[in-house]
């Protein structure tokens, strides 16, 4: 044993991994209680309210802003759109954004499947015309969900082909699923015209169910029932969930700032649910109720959010997509896990597709398909989403669908044209990015 | 981000494996004397007609750190990728506990309880410490995550390794010190049962604070009863943290003993010419070298 060896004070002092007074470098003090601010999730280090307060207002100052920047810019939009168009603000215009924006959100929560792993997929947009086509297809002879089942299946399918070519064989996926955009486009022309149903070139809906997700609305009583149920679960599981950390001796969540999120939540819910059961009817025909398609919607989002964030499959995605050598070494399986996220994507866009098809009334060769991807990949990264990989979530996709969709609407409520609307779109998707970018630029010079 | 998987990434996640979570505290260290962990028996390792290893006989016991030294090419990465499965030797053999054991991939490797901190760390920059220690290892309940049982999991592990961590147990290790991330890097090797830990430069990128940590915790590895190796080109790390020294030379083992046998000069010596006049390594080593060491001074 040579001397110089381990001496009891050595070998007892503790391992700082936190901050605080007792890191005894001045310089990594200062370092580590900037990564503290930055790094830990806000509720977890905050000992109150005020305190929480005051954490998220240091890391906005950081640039780590999280949904600040597009919560502004989406009420900016808003109220740039309802100086211009009165209207902007109905009911009836604020109910037919809700139903609008359901596309984009739901091609941007199958973006977001693929975009955690650091890849793309292009052929979002015709998958989901693929999806559509399908379904609507086999509704004409087929109980409405079967169709579903069917043309989910399908979409899938297509997914996992992608996938397993991008996993096993190891191409980019940028080449990949833009083969499938080109490739999908032509095989959903050839399905529109051999299922008969194609005169003109788009098949029409047969189901009324179909039809009523988006043109459909609850009660005003049902709404208020699914809002309040909706509403009461989610507190109630958030509650528990800091009840277990606290009885276990965990840090959890101050009382105040999980109150403070189901408030904001009920908030929200109330504020849907009384602008949908206003009369936006024209004349005598009465027209109340929330659509069908934002339940629809707030599902899917919950059920994504907990296979991203609750599952080991959600959580070796993001592990991927932040170091899959990493990921590898631990024991994942790479090529299951990604070609799992391109048949999930595929899956979400074949969801999409029938919403839009809902939407139209009909599904047809003028689909933009290509439009519809920009869109998708637009949604999640206005909402927050990284292009590299490893950060971003569900609710992103929402955030962003609903900046997309308020854009277009918007747009063309003030006389703007198609065109117009792609460029601004094009600017906001810019923004938000810039936005992000060079937050997170100041971040690592500070 | 979009490259092929190699083949040991097709290997499925250990889903069984619970990790234990106070393995650090349950190894007890075993004296002087007993029977090395792991004994290295003529391990040789060839790539085409290159021979990056031949005949390497060394002991690794456990409660002790063997630091190994050599200069670039000597063959230490091809040694350490040999002992945690990644090369299987083309000669030689190994015994764990005087066992004969054949890794034929690192799962098996971590499966006896080898576990190696690699340079580059291996972690998940996004993820927090909690979801980075448990990677490839989550527990369950009711078919969602465990957060609390493994939060609780690792901060027994880091509290055992007295890696003191207040709140910050939830921040993604992104955010993290050089230091602090070789920590949580060495916490999660541990908190698999591991028995030998490997670290490959573990202080390589560090400043002098954060060197210190990393080296006490090495100590405290050792003296919780893990073997542990550590591949260093700092010498004065060497001599501050092993207890045991092995030099490499051009793929042999130029010497190896108690690090009270070696000097700085020696070691430098050996690591460039394979022999040292003050010590007598002469490219042949056999037991683990007290003998090679025996009658050469330690410059006060």
């Amino acid at each position: 044993m040579s001397p110089t060896q381990r001496g009891p004070a050595d070998a007892d002092a503790p391992v700082v991994l936190a901050a605080g007074p007792e890191t005894g470098d001045p310089a990594g003090d200062a370092a580590a209680a900037d990564a503290v601010a930055l790094g830990a999730s806000a509720e977890l280090i905050a000992d109150s309210i005020g305190d929480y307060a005051r954490i998220w207002l240091q890391r906005v100052r950081n640039g780590e802003s999280g949904a600040l920047p597009v919560v502004l810019g989406l009420a900016a939009v808003v109220i740039y759109f309802q100086l211009r168009n009165s209207l902007f603000l109905s009911a009836g215009n604020l109910v037919n954004l809700m139903v609008l924006s359901a596309p984009f959100i739901i091609f941007g929560m199958a973006e977001i499947f693929v975009l955690l792993l650091g890849e793309i997929d292009l052929s979002v947009g015709y998958n989901a015309g693929i999806g559509a086509v399908v379904t609507l297809w086999a509704a004409y002879t087929l109980p409405w969900w079967v169709a579903i089942i069917i043309g989910l299946a399908s979409t899938a399918f297509i997914g996992a082909v992608q996938g397993t070519l991008i996993t096993r064989l190891g191409l980019p996926s940028f080449v990949v699923t833009l083969a499938g955009l080109l490739g999908l486009q032509g095989l959903m022309q050839i399905l529109v015209s051999r299922s008969g149903h194609g005169a003109g070139g788009s098949i029409n809906i047969p189901s009324n169910i179909l039809d009523d997700f988006t043109s459909g609305n609850l009660s005003p009583l049902a709404g208020w029932v699914v809002m309040v149920v909706l509403v009461g679960l989610a507190g109630l599981f958030m509650f528990l969930r800091d009840g277990r950390r606290r009885s276990s001796g965990l840090v959890a969540p101050p009382f105040g700032v999980t109150l403070l999120k189901v408030a904001v939540m009920a908030v929200a819910g109330v504020l849907v649910v009384l602008v949908s059961n206003t009369n936006r009817g024209v004349g005598l025909t009465v027209l109340s109720g929330v659509p069908w398609v934002v339940p629809i919607v707030l599902g899917i989002l919950v059920l994504y959010t907990v296979l991203t964030g609750r599952t080991r499959f959600g959580r070796y995605i993001y592990a991927i997509g932040g170091n899959a050598e990493a990921a590898r070494r631990a024991g994942v399986n790479l090529a299951t896990i990604r070609t799992l996220a391109f048949t999930l994507c595929g899956l979400t866009a074949g969801i999409g597709g029938i919403l839009l098809a809902s939407q139209l009334n009909s599904i047809g060769t003028t689909l933009q398909g290509g439009q519809y991807v920009l869109f998708a990949v637009a949604s999640a990264v206005i909402g927050g989403t990284n292009l590299f990989g490893g950060r971003g979530r569900m609710l992103h996709a929402v955030l962003g669908g609903l900046v997309v969709a308020t854009i277009a609407n918007g747009l063309s409520l003030i006389g703007m044209t198609a065109a117009a609307t792609d460029i601004i779109t094009a600017i906001v998707l810019l923004a938000a990015v810039t936005i992000d970018t060079v937050a997170r630029r100041s971040r690592v010079a500070s | 981000m979009v490259t092929a998987d190699s083949g040991e990434g097709a290997r499925p996640a250990p889903a069984g494996r619970a990790p234990a979570g106070s393995a650090a505290g349950r190894l007890t260290p075993s004296a002087d004397g007993d029977a090395p962990l792991l004994r290295l028996r003529g391990i040789g390792k060839s790539f085409g007609p290159v021979h990056a290893l031949a005949g390497v006989d060394l002991d690794i016991p456990a409660g002790k750190v063997t630091a190994l030294v050599g200069d670039n090419g000597a063959g230490k990465s091809t040694l350490i990728k040999t002992i945690s499965g990644i090369w299987e030797p083309t000669s030689g053999e190994m015994l764990w506990n005087g066992t004969p054991v054949q890794l034929h991939g690192p799962r098996d490797a971590t499966g006896l309880g080898i576990a190696t901190v690699y340079q580059d760390l291996a972690l998940c920059d996004n993820l927090d410490i909690v979801q980075n220690m448990l990677l490839g290892h989550e527990m369950l309940r009711g078919g969602l995550l465990d957060e609390v049982n493994m939060e609780l999991t690792a901060k027994q592990t880091l509290a055992d390794l007295r890696v003191v961590s207040v709140r910050s147990i939830r921040q993604p290790v992104g955010s993290l010190s050089g230091g602090q991330r070789q920590s949580v890097a060495v916490a999660k090797a541990v908190m698999l049962d591991a028995r030998l830990v490997i670290m490959d430069e573990p202080t390589a990128a560090l400043g002098v604070t954060q060197t210190e940590l990393v080296l006490d915790l090495i100590k405290r590895l050792s003296s919780r009863g893990h073997a542990v190796i550590v591949i260093s080109h700092n010498l004065n790390e060497v001599f501050q943290v092993a207890d045991r020294i092995a030099v490499l030379y051009l793929g042999r083992l130029a010497a190896t003993g108690p690090a009270a046998d070696f000097d700085t000069q020696s070691v430098v010596e050996l690591m460039t010419t394979g022999t040292s006049g003050r010590i007598g390594g002469n490219g042949n080593s056999g037991e683990p070298a007290s003998s090679q060491g025996r009658g050469s001074g330690t410059e006060g």
